[in-house]
């Protein structure tokens, strides 16, 4: 992990800078190596630009990642 | 991979044979097994291992011969360890051996056994346990009679009894005071077992073939006699002094014929581990301090204290020698055998997880455990092996290599590559490789050789700047390998064929192994041999204290580059000192990408590298010199003894990733403007960073390279695609490039911007 003094933003706090409005939680869709899974993730509700915490690539999304290569 | 070169691999490894005293006990007492329990103090767990192979473990825990003590390896540092007071101590710790359990025989049999001693006992014992029928006749009015006799304080009654009453409760039925006549026992039984001891039953001639000595003739290795239903064995077979165990392994080897016959099996197909062997467990005594045995203060026997201790000097007996020097190989906490058995299961499964690609991919392939394997067996040939059965399925993760091998991508693009003759000359003498990691670590360094040897070497001295192609070996990409030889080869050609001269020994390594039509010599050699150095340098550094020499492990038996290095050093007036030497040098970690795998593997396999002297090192190569100062060892290459231009050129860092490829670049425009006179200018920086060391060393970690964190950048800003966290006002932003999103937070102060995070992931998300 990080070994970052700053602390990581709040997904609740974060502003879309073209649409300026604040993330939702939203559908998406996860891909990789020819899968897909629906994940639940904050994204804009104007440009559907979506957000993915540090907490998350480096966890969960790693460990699927990982899982998917050796299956 | 091919099942039969696995095999073969896995025949190599003797970690599995026995140790030695298992081998010379005609049974394979598991001695080193019981010797580890009992060093523990678990004397109950050691009885049923002992129960396991020995049937009647009261008399044999007491008056056995003990071949085993005259092979231990104990005895070649200290006194051998003492077997048989040990399994007298296991069998006098007041437990007792459980009844024979009769099993269910498909179709039971009827055997006959003559005689009730070791012999006739044990194939009695071992038939019941198979489920057949046995009968005992027995001429003397008890059991076990011959050992009755014995000094009753070494061998009570009462252990006799003991163990057999073993055969309590089971359906063996036992007949003393006859002597049967075999000729009837042959027509009645299915199968007759003669172990009369010394005497003979008088009307054999007819019936079975004798020897000269008049004793039943049998075969050496399935105890039959002459007639297709007879077996015989125990001291009337052998003769001379009256061997306990032999008894017992003659009944042993007879049951396991006589079982053989009952099924209509073969009576001699798999019996080649069969009684007292040497063993090929290889074990290096020279680990081990001697110790003497501890002394019983009884002479009748050890006590449970006395016999724990010296159950703990057993080694135990083990081999290892691989994996007493790969911390790669320790990590997976087993033995080359077994991983064998693994890699060769993670390529042939249908269903269910590739475990063992991590474990593949974490190998340096550096072949240190060749040289120290007693059978010269490779993992690194056993890994690479399986990469290539991976790359060729398509089931290598793409994680493991991607980013080894678009570094290497970078190296092998125009912002690096380049081949031309010395300003002024139409053909070049030599060409000097200086590798992509030298050029990586030490720009200025690769500038000053190619000024050196222009000006030293008659005839031109051309200049190569590209890839030699290790990562995509390592990686298994046969495809890649492929291209950059031809490309290379196209090169060397245009040209003129030249002598290749490489200052990194992986290029070495990979021209030697896949270029064998390029002549080829490494620049030490070349420096060494022309003398020039020693004339022009006047070194403003040299190191006051000894200098620990480590090997590349790509060139471990380059014996020629070996001296020429260590004659280069002491020209410079270093005085240098040996670690293992340079054929049992070890990996820095770089070696096959395990270091972009494993990385803490990688970093173990380093710190016992640098653990070994205390003294600041002195490397040949660009990636052991900078991997050794990442973990935090002073070390310098050969070139900071040759062309110094610092105070301490054994503190400088190591570069880190991204300055590595800039270090490319930059060498490349450097070389094009000072050498060839061309207008080259640097690229202009649209991105201007601020980071901080720990952000750094934490990009680094995570492999994301500086130039990942500007595309990312330039990317939001240009898009206006980027989130704000109003409470500090930092941006939070992510880009797609090739197969990975990368995210980054920052902030731009006066036009620059600063650094906060940054992070990638694989997976796509919309």
């Amino acid at each position: 992990m990080s070994e970052n003094v700053t602390p990581p933003p709040e997904a609740s706090d974060l502003i879309c800078a073209k649409c300026k409005q604040p993330l939702v939680p939203g559908k998406v869709n996860a891909t990789y190596l020819g899968n897909t899974f629906p994940v639940e993730l904050m994204r804009c509700p104007g440009c559907g630009f979506v957000y993915v915490p540090e907490a998350l690539a480096v966890g969960k999304m790693l460990q699927v990642e990982q899982a998917l290569e050796d299956k | 991979m091919d099942g039969q070169q696995v095999k073969t691999w896995e025949s190599r490894c003797i970690e599995e044979s026995p140790p030695a005293c298992s081998a010379a006990c005609p049974v394979h007492v598991d001695v080193r097994g019981m010797a580890e329990l009992l060093a523990k103090g678990d004397f109950k767990a050691a009885h049923v291992l002992f129960c396991r192979f020995i049937p009647f473990p009261e008399i044999i825990g007491r008056i056995c011969d003990h071949p085993c003590e005259k092979s231990c390896r104990r005895s070649e540092a200290g006194d051998a360890i003492r077997i048989q007071s040990l399994e007298q101590a296991v069998v006098e710790a007041g437990l007792s051996a459980p009844r024979f359990r009769t099993g269910r025989a498909m179709e039971r049999k009827r055997v006959a056994v003559v005689g009730a001693g070791l012999s006739g006992l044990t194939v009695a014992a071992d038939l019941t346990v198979k489920g057949h029928t046995v009968v005992v006749l027995e001429a003397s009015p008890v059991s076990f009679n011959r050992l009755r006799s014995f000094d009753s304080e070494r061998l009570p009654a009462a252990a006799i009894d003991a163990d057999l009453g073993r055969f309590g409760g089971t359906a063996v039925e036992f007949r003393h005071n006859v002597t049967p006549d075999i000729g009837t026992l042959v027509a009645e039984f299915d199968a007759v077992y003669i172990g009369t001891g010394p005497v003979l039953p008088g009307e054999l001639a007819g019936l079975v073939e004798l020897t000269s000595e008049g004793r039943i003739a049998v075969d050496p290795l399935t105890y039959a006699s002459s007639h297709p239903k007879i077996f015989a064995g125990g001291s009337q077979r052998y003769g001379g002094a009256y061997s306990p165990i032999t008894s017992l392994y003659d009944g042993r080897c007879a049951a396991l014929s006589i079982e053989r016959l009952l099924q209509g099996a073969s009576l001699t197909a798999n019996r080649d581990n069969q009684g007292s062997q040497p063993t090929r467990l290889f074990v290096n005594i020279a680990r081990h301090a001697p110790l003497p045995a501890v002394p019983a203060a009884d002479p009748r026997g050890y006590t449970a204290t006395e016999a724990q201790a010296e159950a703990a000097r057993c080694f135990p007996c083990q081999c290892r020698e691989c994996v007493e020097v790969c911390p790669y190989l320790k990590d997976y906490g087993s033995y080359p055998k077994r991983y064998i058995r693994e890699i060769y299961n993670n390529e042939t499964i249908v269903m269910g997880a590739r475990k063992s690609n991590r474990m593949i991919d974490s190998c340096t392939l550096c072949g240190l455990c060749a040289e120290v394997c007693p059978e010269q067996l490779s993992m690194g040939e056993v890994c690479l092996s399986a990469r290539q059965g991976m790359t060729e399925k398509g089931r290598m993760p793409p994680s493991h290599h991607d980013f080894a091998l678009r570094d290497m991508a970078f190296s092998r693009s125009d912002e690096f590559t380049l081949a031309r003759h010395q300003p002024g000359f139409e053909s070049s003498a030599i060409v000097f490789y200086p590798g992509c990691q030298l050029a990586a670590s030490s720009p200025d360094h690769v500038a000053r050789i190619y000024a050196h040897l222009c000006a030293s070497v008659e005839g031109g001295v051309g200049l190569m700047l590209g890839c030699c192609g290790a990562p995509a070996q390592w990686a298994a990409r046969a495809d890649l390998l492929a291209e950059m030889r031809a490309a290379f080869a196209a090169e060397w050609q245009r040209l003129g064929r030249p002598l290749v001269v490489t200052a990194c020994s992986s290029c070495y390594r990979m021209f030697a192994d896949h270029l064998p039509e390029v002549p080829l010599e490494s620049l030490w050699s070349l420096l060494s041999r022309t003398d020039a150095v020693a004339r022009q340098s006047s070194p403003r550094w040299q190191p006051v204290s000894p200098l620990a020499i480590h090997d590349p492990c790509t060139t471990r038996h380059e014996t020629e580059i070996h001296a020429s290095v260590r004659s280069l050093a002491d020209r410079c007036g270093a005085s240098v000192r040996e670690l293992d030497g340079p054929q049992l040098t070890s990996c820095c970690g770089f070696g096959g990408l395990a270091s972009f795998v494993n990385p803490g593997v990688a970093d173990k396999i380093i710190d016992r590298a640098i653990g070994q002297d205390e003294a600041d090192y002195l490397t040949y190569c660009a990636m052991c010199r900078d991997n050794f100062a990442r973990r935090g060892k002073r070390a310098v290459h050969v070139l900071d003894l040759l062309f110094p231009d610092s105070d301490d050129p054994a503190a400088r860092p190591d570069p880190g990733f991204s300055m590595r490829q800039e270090n490319r670049g930059r060498l490349k425009r450097r070389l094009l403007r000072e050498v060839w006179k061309e207008t080259v200018n640097e690229p202009a920086i649209n991105i201007e960073l601020v980071v901080s060391p720990e952000t750094h060393a934490d990009l680094e970690r995570k492999l994301i390279l500086l130039d990942d964190v500007r595309q990312t950048i330039l990317h939001a800003e240009a898009s206006g695609e980027k989130l704000i966290d109003p409470k500090s006002g930092h941006c939070i932003a992510s880009y797609r490039r090739i197969s990975m999103t990368y995210w980054v937070e920052y902030a731009e102060e006066h036009g620059r911007y600063v650094l906060y995070r940054a992070y990638s992931h694989r997976m796509q998300v919309e």
